[in-house]
């Protein structure tokens, strides 16, 4: 266990590493720096803002500088607003977290059940209602749904604001982030669920007269669930992503609003804090799916 | 002629108890059924499938569409309506075949207009062939991206897979660690620094394409090979370790020949699955890219960007949303479950 704990952390930390590396000397490879603006400067004021910043020094150099400050927190401060970055990604995480965490609640518990009395109902009508809208929504992007959805509930039936201070606006934003992974969930469950049905302990605990609700509840369900687990990390960045489009079409003052408005904008140092930031939450929740998926399930092997 | 004395242990037959077979139990034996190839089976079961059956027909109309749209309908996909040689600004978001007024003009003194059949935009342009202009290049994104993720996948995955030990060992560890990267984030990463790097080239491939595109595809080429890379790799390990490949080196087979009997054939149809599954998932990226405003240059169209654009009349004129979305689901869902029903029908592992 602890030896491949190692290998997983490892392997999640040269993963950061190589992110910060890519964005780094990617956004260095932009032509222009920032000082290059239209307002000329003397030699003197620009030498001084260099050093300041120090975008004198060799690049190497100062990747070093740029990694120390980013481990201490501070990711220096945004072209366009000049305010300090680490401080808006805080405040975009929040929001962006209250929605993606209240998807990915709603994804795992909606597919689960789905999934599970597709499992139950095989072949009769629920399974193929559950199957149909699954290949579906696997089929529909998420800026396709959430627009359509945008236009029903919004404009057409004036069910929901469009945008208000209240939660009951972050509902169509919570239903269009949830609808992939909840269709993966269930697919996911339904596979699983299947396959534990048909295992002996199901027939052995069934035989000893232990009631319908039980066997299902304790022993398919269970099992059924492990799958389940490796699909929480995938399904987080998805979610992630995911919010790029959907923020932007709800305007939510989000993490993903924020990077594509940082990309408009070409505010590099905002582009590269926020690339980081999203990648590291991505490789963090894929490295916990994949460690708890070995501590929940005995059966696989240690190496 | 007498037979030998048979000895009553001996498990010799004895021929005498034994009748010959009349001319109907003979033919009887015809009936089974005739022996197929892999390849005719594979046909056959997917056949049976109505869902891939569907698909294809899906596949085949929407191709159909691209290919005869543009020689039917009279309007370019970047052209402005114009009647009688001049500009005409009143098309501007109509209907589906609606027509503006000075076209109803036209056909009431006895002229032939071509009906707009989704409509037109709001900068004048007839939507149905920007529609079908947006699928084609749609499509043919996801087509190339997949082919470049299947040449270096497989390339990469055989070498490693056929090579093995420490090779293996590290490509592998490459193959981790890319797989670990946020790929969307690293996508519109390049993509801004490319659009940078490239604005000025004067390379005529980039300028047609536009930057986002040429980005698109280097990081399909950088990224989603991986998936494919695993894949053949584990298949190669698999199919190395089994005893008729043992059998044909034994015999004196040389390498060549095993990897083109044994090897290929065995792992072709994963490959062709996974690429086919691939299609979908490169037009997804396209399209979302182009919806976050990083896709294709301004008057190309693609699905994504067709919907994009459609998002400002969205109160106004629906319906230039929901012809792109629909395409877009439509063809989707076709390649999905086409892929379902290939693996189903081709791939050895699930077969009964």
């Amino acid at each position: 266990m602890s030896k491949y704990l190692v290998k997983r952390i490892l392997l999640a930390v040269v993963s950061v590493f190589v992110i910060c590396l890519i964005t780094f000397f990617a956004m260095n490879a932009v032509p222009g720096g920032p000082f290059n603006s239209e307002k000329a400067l003397t030699p003197a004021v620009k030498a001084t803002l260099l050093e300041r910043f120090n975008l004198d020094k060799p690049i190497g150099q100062q990747f070093l500088i740029y990694m120390r400050n980013m481990l201490h927190g501070d990711f220096g401060i945004s072209l366009k607003t000049g305010r300090d970055i680490s401080g808006t990604l805080l405040e975009c995480f929040a929001v962006s977290a209250k929605i993606g965490g209240i998807a990915a609640l709603f994804a795992v518990i909606i597919g689960v059940i789905l999934g599970a009395l597709a499992a139950l109902f095989r072949n009769k009508w629920p399974d193929r209602l559950i199957i149909f809208l699954t290949t579906l929504f696997t089929a529909m992007p998420s800026f396709v749904f959430a627009t359509l959805l945008l236009m029903v509930f919004c404009i057409q039936l004036k069910w929901l604001p469009v945008w208000d201070a209240s939660n009951r606006s972050l509902v169509l934003p919570v239903i269009a982030l949830a609808a992939y992974p909840t269709a993966y969930v269930t697919r996911l469950t339904k596979t699983s669920m299947l396959d534990a049905l048909s295992q002996d302990y199901i027939r052995t605990a069934r035989s000893k007269g232990v009631s319908t609700v039980k066997v299902i509840f304790k022993h398919a369900l269970r099992n059924a669930l492990i799958p389940v687990i490796t699909y929480v990390g995938p399904m987080l960045a998805y979610i992630l992503t995911g919010s790029l489009v959907v923020e932007n079409i709800f305007s939510i003052g989000g993490l993903g609003k924020q990077f594509v408005q940082s990309i408009t904008n070409r505010d590099y140092p905002m582009i590269m804090a926020t690339t980081i930031f999203l990648a590291v939450i991505m490789v963090v929740m894929n490295l916990l799916s994949d460690i708890l998926y070995k501590v929940v399930d005995p059966r696989i092997k240690l190496d | 002629m007498d037979t030998p004395k048979k000895n009553p242990f001996s498990l010799q037959i004895d021929v005498s108890r034994f009748e010959k077979a009349t001319e109907e139990e003979k033919r009887q034996q015809d009936v089974m059924s005739e022996s197929t190839t892999f390849f005719k089976d594979g046909m056959r079961k997917l056949m049976k499938n109505p869902l891939a059956v569907a698909s294809m027909i899906v596949l085949i109309l929407v191709i159909g569409t691209i290919i005869i749209a543009p020689m039917v309908v009279p309007y370019g996909y970047e052209e402005m309506i114009s009647v009688n040689g001049k500009r005409d600004k009143t098309a501007k978001n109509l209907g589906p075949f609606e027509y503006s007024k000075r076209e109803q003009a036209v056909i009431d003194e006895g002229g032939s207009v071509f009906p707009h059949i989704m409509g037109t935009d709001s900068q004048c342009r007839d939507y149905f062939i920007r529609v079908v202009e947006g699928t084609k290049i749609s499509l043919s994104v996801g087509l190339f991206a997949s082919i470049l993720v299947l040449i270096i996948g497989v390339l990469y995955g055989s070498i490693s897979g056929y090579l093995g030990g420490k090779v293996d060992l590290i490509m592998m560890r490459i193959v981790d660690i890319i797989y670990s990267l946020p790929d969307m984030l690293i996508i519109i990463l390049l993509s801004v620094v490319l659009n940078e790097r490239l604005a000025n080239s004067n390379n005529p491939v980039i300028q047609s394409l536009g930057t986002n595109m040429v980005s698109i595809f280097v990081v399909f080429g950088l990224l989603y090979w991986v998936g494919m890379a695993r894949l053949v790799r584990g298949e190669i390990l698999k199919i190395k370790n089994n005893e008729y490949i043992l059998a044909a080196k034994a015999v004196g087979a040389k390498s060549s020949r095993i990897i083109r009997t044994h090897i290929i054939p065995n792992c072709i149809s994963v490959i062709i699955i996974t690429t086919a599954l691939q299609i979908p998932s490169a037009i997804f990226t396209e399209s979302f890219l182009s919806f976050v405003g990083m896709g294709v240059k301004a008057p190309m169209p693609s699905l994504g960007s067709l919907a994009n654009s459609a998002r400002e009349g969205l109160q106004s004129y629906p319906l230039q949303l929901v012809f792109p979305a629909v395409t877009i689901v439509l063809i989707v869902l076709a390649f999905n479950l086409l892929g379902d029903g290939l693996r189903d029908a081709f791939d050895p592992k699930l077969r009964r």
